[in-house]
């Protein structure tokens, strides 16, 4: 399939417009579960939900992707619901407790799942799709349902923004201040849940928690700002979507869930490596540079503080004498020739009157911000 | 009892968190106007005791009366200063924007600040000596700094009575000097301070009022009437050695 088909097959437009709204969704709202610290809350919750999916199917006995998904929302609003009570009551940690519960209700999925394949009308089922999505089974109304979804989120989002900002920051602070905070913990968590469940069909409950994640981590990193940190998260959820399911239309027998996930975790590799402030490779550029900036500066005033025994500031002296001194290199003291702070001729150095005065100046500054 | 008016009263109060209580059958009354230090030795129950008052933890028994009502009908009076270890400051935020959270409580749901707030921000900003870092990304601030930025935040909430969780712990000597002329202000224009203090030395000089914790009540009033050996020998155990007979 080439580019030209992918702008005006339907299904395509269709299945592309879904996995861009479901990305984005996922970009906002994984923004709050990151913030939070709760990323793993995430993947338990999707997880969680594999039960509920094979429960609706075996009692219903359709294959009605709606009535799937509500049982998805119900079984993992449980499991939401139970790590959190464990978190509460017991002495048990929030990651013992989100592992118990994925695991429990994964295991149960599965178990389920492989009761309905030796039902009578178990081919039928195929309800395996499920555990790593397929995004060529969307149509046009589960778009809508993304959409209307995503349009509610983002209505309530904007209206409770700034109370969310504050329990996000301090939730003790923002009961303190008279708000409901099991009220809107419950709202996020809702809404989180709703974009999981939403995204089973496409990406699968194993791969589901990275789609929360992946754009919110990368966004994290271009921005000190917690609205445009929520922007950014949507428009690299979105791309991931829109990219990935170009990639795995072009190519044959490429399933879309698996690529849409790589595409996010890309962003995030990126982002970590090339963000101006807090990117890895900046970081170290800076670092290296000042280091160097420090080295000249102590040479400088290494060779200031012998230069002050002589009344000549310009009194040349033999490179020998800086031995003893272990920042210095043959590279640094050509570094400050070519800045013109000191003069070499043969084995001997002198500081310039430029270089006198600079080294004068890092003194009293250094000195100012000692106290 | 009744005549005279108490900024908070406590009564038969008890919190625990699994089996042990860790505030046991406390009674205080802490009169209106004081500036009054909590100490005790570690797991005394000191921040239990502030978030106990707050309604952040929910006790086993006993009750808790802000001027005579339950903490949620005086909201709007109560101003907090949490540890500042209790939050992520790599949180994506500014100095200004978490000192107009202070304002938040007031405004109430869904409303958002405008210029007025911004301008109570500003100025609690230049209260705590601030201001040149309003625009300061959160994460980039010395931990005296997100200190003086919790406390503008509680000025900016107007309260009458102000807890503070801890407000010395590792600040340098210059922010402590900020940070108690700042509170022996509040307590001139007559603000009730109720501060959680570590450093035995420097009670009698920055305070006037004093409760010693250790889960039950061992002591609580006037420092110059109670800061003695006999109380804190009481609190910590051990012979406490301090000079306060000045």
């Amino acid at each position: 399939m080439d580019l030209i088909d992918f702008f005006t097959n339907y299904t395509l437009r269709t299945i592309t417009l879904g996995t861009a709204i479901l990305g984005a969704i996922c970009g906002m709202l994984g923004s709050f579960a990151v913030l939070r610290k709760q990323s793993l809350l995430g993947d338990a919750i999707s997880h969680a939900s594999l039960p509920g999916i094979a429960l609706a199917f075996i009692i219903t006995g359709v294959k009605d992707p709606n009535l799937i998904l509500l049982g998805a929302l119900i079984s993992g609003l449980i499991g939401t619901f139970w790590i959190k009570g464990i978190t509460k009551r017991t002495r048990l940690k929030s990651d013992t407790a989100l592992g118990l519960i994925l695991s429990l209700f994964f295991g149960l999925g599965i178990l389920l799942l492989t009761f309905i394949q030796k039902m009578p009308n178990a081919n039928q089922a195929g309800l395996d799709k499920y555990l790593f999505g397929q995004a060529a089974t969307l149509v046009e109304q589960d778009v809508l349902i993304m959409a209307s979804v995503t349009g509610v989120s983002l209505i309530v989002l904007l209206l409770f923004w700034k109370e969310f900002k504050l329990l996000l920051f301090d939730p003790d602070y923002t009961k303190t201040l008279g708000f409901n905070t099991r009220f809107l913990d419950i709202l996020i968590t809702f809404f989180i849940v709703l974009a999981i469940v939403l995204g089973l069909q496409t990406v699968g409950v194993i791969l589901m928690s990275a789609m929360l994640l992946a754009p919110a981590a990368a966004a994290r990193q271009w921005t000190n700002n917690l609205s445009t940190m929520i922007v950014l998260a949507s428009i690299f959820g979105a791309l991931s979507g829109i990219f990935g399911t170009a990639i795995s239309a072009t190519q044959n027998n490429l399933s879309t869930g698996p690529v849409i996930v790589l595409i996010a975790a890309s962003f995030v590799l990126i982002s970590f490596a090339f963000s101006p402030s807090r990117g890895l490779i900046f970081r170290e550029m800076r670092f290296r540079r000042n280091r160097k900036e420090l080295h000249l500066k102590k040479t400088l005033t290494f060779m200031y503080r012998i230069a002050q025994n002589h009344d000549n500031i310009s009194h040349p002296h033999a490179i020998r004498i800086l031995n003893n001194f272990q920042g210095f290199t043959k590279k640094s003291l050509l570094k400050l020739e070519n800045q013109e702070l000191i003069s070499l001729s043969g084995k001997q150095w002198a500081l310039t009157k430029k270089g006198y005065e600079e080294a004068a100046s890092i003194n009293k500054k250094l000195g100012k911000s000692d106290d | 009892m009744i005549q005279k008016k108490y900024a908070i009263q406590i009564d038969d109060l008890t919190v625990a968190y699994n089996y042990k209580p860790v505030l046991w059958d406390i009674d205080l009354l802490i009169p209106e106007g004081v500036l009054m230090a909590v100490v005790g030795p570690n797991g005394a129950g000191k921040s239990t005791l502030i978030k106990a008052i707050l309604g952040i933890i929910k006790p086993i028994a006993g009750s808790v009366k802000i001027f005579g009502k339950p903490y949620k009908k005086q909201v709007n009076k109560v101003a907090y200063v949490p540890q500042k270890g209790s939050v992520d400051w790599d949180f994506p935020t500014t100095s200004l924007d978490v000192v107009m959270m202070g304002t938040y409580g007031s405004l109430g749901w869904i409303k958002r600040p405008g210029s007025k707030e911004k301008k109570q921000a500003l100025e609690a900003l230049e209260k705590v000596g601030m201001l040149e870092f309003k625009n300061r990304q959160i994460s980039q601030l010395s931990g005296g700094q997100q200190q003086r930025i919790f406390l503008a935040r509680a000025l900016v909430q107007n309260a009458s009575i102000y807890l503070m969780d801890e407000p010395f712990q590792g600040v340098d000597a210059t922010t402590e000097k900020a940070i108690i002329n700042i509170l022996k202000e509040l307590r001139k224009a007559g603000k009730t301070l109720v501060v959680v203090h570590h450093d035995l030395q420097t009670v009698p000089e920055y305070f006037d009022w004093v409760t010693f914790l250790n889960v039950k009540g061992i002591a609580s009033g006037q420092v110059k009437e109670i800061f003695n050996d006999n109380n804190l020998t009481k609190t910590y155990g051990i012979n406490y050695k301090v000079a306060i007979n000045k």
